[in-house]
């Protein structure tokens, strides 16, 4: 039979295919149906259309290069940063923002740990505030502003995913965002981050 | 999950492990031994010989072994498991031996006042690693602060500074408030009480702006700031008759400040870090603005 597979190329593509969907099926399936994984936390709301285009920025400036939003159940983490994450807080993230990498800290739960100025500070410059930082400086997101045009459509498409955006909350997210910097936008989607879990463990 | 999903789970792998014992066993022996496989590639030819004994008993092995752990930790659909292992059972385990740990020695600085605990080197050397870790991103790592980030190593206390007014700013947060006053004084009343306010601090100003600067003073400014200047620890308004300035000691920022208001905030850290790590950690912000710890020991 080995000889006759390795002779004969769909077959061997196909008993490869088989091979690999079949260990995929067993990892990927369970998690698909565990309530834990797919139903939202108590309280868990979807994101402002203010904080949804934050979150955006958040991803054009690549913020998940450096920073994971990804506290793992190791002591060290908890008390660094708050309670580990659940996935229960993420099903209406679209696409996640794990990371994988961190070079500055993790975000999961940084709402509310610093004040909206701090943010301000040291999104414009860094190292105004923390010297040691190196961390690139976002000057730009204070001068160009949001001007809703495209707020609406992420709304629907996010709908379509499964997250449950009201009519009225499309309706009114253009209006919601035009006018607003950059800078606010992703310091509110900032400071609502993991707010929902508070206390330590 | 479902007890279907949990089948197909267990079944699969289970199965898998199988199929891949019964490969491993079938080609252990061959058809022809000592003869080759027939091809020739310029001259040279290949035997067709069994896997290696050694290599043909590590695999096994590894089966052997990977059924032991799927019965050890959890593995097996909705099967939990002999040992009971889970990763937060494995981290509550973890937090409460450094509880067990730790807490004594949180314990017993709990009932010293922090008065007295910023001469104790032994709980400034925790409150350090604390303060590093939770203030130093905006206080500065020597406690020195920043523009909009009060020094901690100054005599300068927005919220006071005994050890109970640390300890309640940290664990609470406090929000400063400063309303804009551009609307209300204009321009040129701005210009005359930010005179007034430089001539407190002990500045050279034109006696006529600020003897005008003053008279508003007196009838917007001293419900917060009281009338000879000092400042009001209660709504964390600043003493404005020194030279320490939160945000900016020239006049175009001491103007901005009164045009357009000021908000500073500190998050309250109570819940994240608890009454013991604070009262400790507060020790240590007041050591940091007595003149020379060591020697005054």
């Amino acid at each position: 039979m080995n000889a006759f597979i390795e002779k004969n190329l769909p077959a061997l593509l196909a008993l490869i295919l088989i091979a690999v969907s079949f260990g995929g099926a067993i990892e990927i399936l369970p998690l698909m149906t565990q309530d834990v994984v797919t139903e939202p936390i108590e309280g868990l709301e979807p994101l402002s259309p203010l904080e949804l285009e934050g979150r955006d920025i958040y991803i054009r400036e690549g913020c998940n290069n450096c920073h994971s939003q990804m506290i793992r159940p190791l002591r060290a983490e908890v008390e660094r940063y708050g309670h580990y994450t659940v996935a229960g807080e993420l099903v209406y993230n679209h696409p996640f923002l794990w990371g994988s990498k961190r070079t500055g800290p993790d975000l999961a739960r940084v709402g509310g740990r610093y004040s909206d100025s701090w943010h301000r500070a040291h999104l414009f410059d860094p190292r105004s505030v923390v010297p040691e930082s190196n961390m690139p400086a976002f000057p730009w997101i204070f001068e160009r502003e949001l001007d809703g045009s495209t707020t609406a459509r992420k709304l629907e498409v996010l709908r379509t995913l499964g997250v449950p955006y009201t009519d009225e909350q499309i309706a009114s997210a253009a209006e919601s965002v035009a006018g607003k910097s950059e800078a606010e936008a992703l310091i509110a989607y900032l400071q609502q981050l993991g707010t929902l879990i508070q206390e330590r463990r | 999950m479902s007890s279907l999903v949990s089948a197909i789970v267990i079944i699969g792998t289970l199965g898998s492990l199988l199929v891949f014992f019964l490969i491993l066993h079938l080609n252990r022996h061959i058809a022809r031994p000592g003869e080759t496989t027939g091809h020739v590639y310029d001259g040279i030819e290949e035997y067709d010989n069994p896997l290696p004994s050694w290599w043909y008993w590590a695999f096994l092995l590894s089966i052997i072994f990977s059924v032991g752990y799927l019965l050890w930790y959890p593995g097996l659909g909705n099967f939990a498991g002999l040992a009971g292992w889970t990763k937060v059972g494995e981290l509550e385990q973890t937090m409460a031996e450094a509880e067990a740990r730790y807490s004594p020695i949180f314990a017993q600085y709990r009932e010293t006042a922090v008065e007295e605990l910023v001469t104790d080197a032994d709980a400034l050397k925790i409150g350090r690693r604390l303060y590093a870790t939770n203030c130093s991103v905006c206080h500065g790592a020597t406690g020195q602060g920043s523009y909009g980030f009060p020094n901690l190593t100054d005599e300068e206390w927005l919220w006071g500074g005994s050890g109970e007014q640390i300890k309640t700013s940290i664990l609470q947060g406090r929000m400063a408030m400063m309303t804009p006053w551009l609307g209300v004084l204009g321009e040129q009343e701005v210009h005359d009480v930010a005179s007034h306010v430089m001539s407190m601090a002990g500045r050279d100003m034109d006696e006529a702006e600020v003897a005008r600067g003053q008279q508003t003073f007196m009838t917007y400014c001293v419900a917060c700031h009281g009338q000879d200047g000092k400042g009001n620890v209660f709504l964390g308004a600043p003493d404005l008759t020194n030279e320490i300035w939160l945000y900016g000691n020239s006049r175009l920022h001491i103007e901005h400040t009164i045009k357009q208001g000021r908000s500073g905030v500190m998050p309250a850290f109570g819940k994240q870090l608890g009454d013991d790590k604070v009262h400790i950690l507060a020790a240590y912000v007041k050591s940091l603005s007595r003149s020379n710890p060591e020697q005054s020991e």
